[in-house]
C-alpha cells in the first residue's frame, strides 16, 4: 500500500496565519495563530497590520506544525498555499513563503482558491461524495453552492445584502446585547415568544435562493422604537421577545430558502444526496434544528463540519490541495496573489445586484 | 454649510441617485454617510459602486473587514464602515486619511472621523420616514459639489 501524500498546507488570507500538515484524510497538525490581540484596539481587521503579522508569524507555523507532526520539511511532498481571495497583504505573504520552501525543497506547489478550502471541507470531515450542497457562510458572504469538483462550484444563490451574521450582530447592537451577535441574540431568544412581534421574511415572495436580512434590522429598530414609545423603555421581555422573533424570521427565510436549493439540486439526481453547512449558521441551535428539518424531509443527509475547521484555517488548504494535487494541477512561480477569486465563475454576482436580476 | 434635503420613495429611488451621482465622481472625492442602522447607508453605497464597476462583483458589506477596495478604470473606491473604531488615529492606520486624496472614498458612519474629516468632503444623511421613504439631506461648504449636484437634488 502507498501512503498518500503529505500535503503542507498554508493559510494567509485574513486575521489568522496558519500551517497545517495532512495525509490523506488524516490532519497530522493544524496551527493556527489568531491576530485577535492585535486587531483589539480596531474592533476590525487592518490590512497593514495583518500582512505584517502573517509575515512574521508563518514559518513560526510551519515550524509548530512540523513538531506537532513529528515529521520534517524533506518529507513533504508538496505545499497548498491560499492564493485568494483575501486581503492583499496577507496572501501575499503565504504565496511568498509557499514559492520560497517549494524552489528550496524542489516541490510541487497548488494554489487554493480559500473559498474553495471551505466548501471542500466537508469532504476533509465527512467524506461526502460529490455533488453535494453546501451552505457556505464566511466573511460577509452567505451562498448555496452544488460542489461537484475541487474546481467545480455552481452558486445557486446567496445574499443580496447582508450576511445572516452581520443580521445579529446589528440585533444586538440595537437592543444593546453583547457582540459577537449570534450567541447573544440566541441566548435571549430562549426566553422569548417568537409569535408576539411579527417580522417580515425577505424574499420569500420572490422565486429563487437569494437571500436578504437588511430589512430584518429596520424592522427590528422599528418595533424597538414602537414598543419604547408605548411604554417608556424595553423591558428583558420585550428584548427576548424581540430576539425570538427576529430569529424565527432568520431561521424561517433560511429554510424555505434551503427548500428551494435542495430541489434545484435534487434535479441532478445525485447517488448519495447531502447538504453541508459550514460557518456560523450551523452554531444556531434554532437555525441548524430548521436546516436539519428540511434535510429529514427531503432525504439528505445533514452534516456540519466542526467550527474550529469552519473558521479559517490552513487544514482546510491543505486538503484541497490535496485533491488539486491528486488531479495532476500545479501551480509555477508566476502563482499571484488575488484580492478577489469568486468560485462560480459563470453564475452572476448577488450582493448588491440584486434588483437587477442575473445578467449571466 | 451649504444644505439641501430630498424625499426618497423607494429603495429604487435611492438607488437611481446614488448611480447618478457617481458617475459624476472622480478620485479624490469622499463621501461621508450617516444615518441610523437601517437607514440605507450600505444600499447607497452599494448602488454607486456598482454602477463604476467595470465587471459586476460583489459589494458585500464592509463591516467586518473596515474596508473594502474596488479597481475601477479610473480610480480606486474605497467602502468604509467605521462604527467599530474607536479612536480616529485608526483610520490613519487602515490608510483611509491617503485614500481621501486618491481614491474615491464612502465612508459610513463618519463621526468616528473627529478632526481628521475632511473639509472637502460632501456630507449626505439619511433618515428612515417610515415604510421605505427616506429622506436624505446633503451638506458641503466646498464648492465644488453645487456643480456636481446640479440637476440630482
Amino acid at each position: 500500500m502507498t501512503l498518500s501524500p503529505l500535503i503542507l498546507g498554508l493559510e494567509s488570507s485574513c486575521d489568522d496565519t496558519a500551517a497545517a500538515l495532512l495525509r490523506g484524510r488524516e490532519v497530522l497538525a493544524s496551527v493556527v495563530m489568531g491576530q485577535n490581540s492585535l486587531h483589539e484596539a480596531f474592533g476590525g481587521v487592518v490590512p497593514e497590520i495583518a500582512a505584517r503579522a502573517h509575515a512574521e508569524r508563518l514559518d513560526l507555523c510551519v515550524e509548530q506544525a512540523l513538531d506537532e507532526a513529528g515529521v520534517t520539511l524533506r518529507e513533504v511532498d508538496a505545499i497548498a498555499v491560499t492564493a485568494g481571495p483575501g486581503l492583499i497583504g496577507g496572501v501575499l505573504s503565504g504565496v511568498m513563503l509557499a514559492k520560497g520552501l517549494a524552489a528550496g525543497l524542489g516541490k510541487p506547489m497548488i494554489g487554493v482558491n480559500h473559498l474553495a478550502g471551505h466548501a471542500l471541507t466537508p469532504r476533509l470531515t465527512d467524506g461526502l461524495a460529490f455533488p453535494y450542497l453546501m451552505l457556505l457562510v464566511s466573511g460577509g458572504h452567505c451562498q448555496f453552492l452544488i460542489v461537484r469538483g475541487p474546481e467545480d462550484f455552481t452558486r445557486l444563490g446567496g445574499t443580496i445584502d447582508d450576511a445572516p451574521g452581520e443580521a445579529f450582530d446589528k440585533t444586538a447592537r440595537l437592543l444593546g446585547l453583547p457582540q459577537p451577535g449570534g450567541p447573544s441574540v440566541e441566548a435571549e431568544a430562549l426566553n422569548g415568544d417568537e409569535k408576539r412581534i411579527r417580522f417580515p421574511r425577505p424574499l420569500l415572495d420572490r422565486p429563487g435562493c437569494d437571500l436578504s436580512f437588511s430589512g430584518l434590522k429596520t424592522a427590528l429598530m422599528r418595533q424597538r422604537d414602537a414598543i419604547t414609545a408605548e411604554k417608556g423603555g424595553l423591558t428583558v421581555q420585550d428584548r427576548a421577545d424581540l430576539c425570538a422573533g427576529f430569529q424565527a424570521a432568520v431561521r424561517d427565510v433560511l429554510a424555505e430558502k434551503t427548500r428551494r436549493a435542495v430541489a434545484l439540486y435534487l434535479d441532478e439526481s445525485p447517488d448519495t444526496p447531502a447538504l453541508a453547512v459550514a460557518g456560523g449558521v450551523a452554531a444556531n441551535s434554532a437555525l441548524r434544528a430548521a436546516l436539519q428539518a428540511v434535510c429529514d424531509e427531503t432525504g439528505l443527509q445533514f452534516t456540519a463540519p466542526p467550527l474550529r475547521l469552519c473558521t479559517d484555517n490552513a487544514a482546510m488548504i491543505a486538503y484541497a490541495g490535496s485533491e488539486l494535487f491528486a488531479a495532476g494541477r500545479r501551480s509555477g512561480m508566476d502563482l499571484s496573489a488575488r484580492p478577489r477569486w469568486p468560485l462560480d465563475t459563470r453564475s452572476a454576482p448577488l450582493v448588491g445586484s440584486g434588483k437587477k436580476g442575473a445578467k449571466a | 454649510m451649504t444644505a439641501t434635503t430630498l424625499t426618497l420613495a423607494s429603495p429604487d429611488d435611492t438607488c437611481a441617485l446614488a448611480m447618478a451621482l457617481g458617475a459624476r465622481l472622480r478620485a479624490g472625492d469622499v463621501l461621508l454617510l450617516s444615518g441610523e442602522i437601517g437607514a440605507g447607508k450600505t444600499h447607497f453605497a452599494r448602488c454607486l459602486i456598482q454602477s463604476r464597476l467595470d465587471a459586476p462583483e460583489d459589494v458585500p458589506s464592509p463591516t467586518f473587514t473596515l474596508v473594502q477596495v474596488y479597481d475601477t478604470a479610473t480610480t480606486e473606491i474605497w467602502h468604509a464602515d467605521l462604527y467599530r473604531l474607536s479612536s480616529p488615529d485608526d483610520c490613519i492606520e487602515l490608510g483611509l486619511t491617503d485614500a481621501f486624496e486618491t481614491a474615491i472614498c464612502l465612508v459610513e458612519w463618519p463621526d468616528r472621523l473627529e478632526d481628521l474629516t475632511p473639509a472637502k468632503a460632501l456630507h449626505l444623511t439619511l433618515a428612515d420616514r417610515g415604510g421605505d421613504v427616506r429622506q436624505l439631506t446633503a451638506q458641503w461648504t466646498d464648492p465644488r459639489w453645487a456643480g456636481v449636484l446640479e440637476g440630482l437634488l
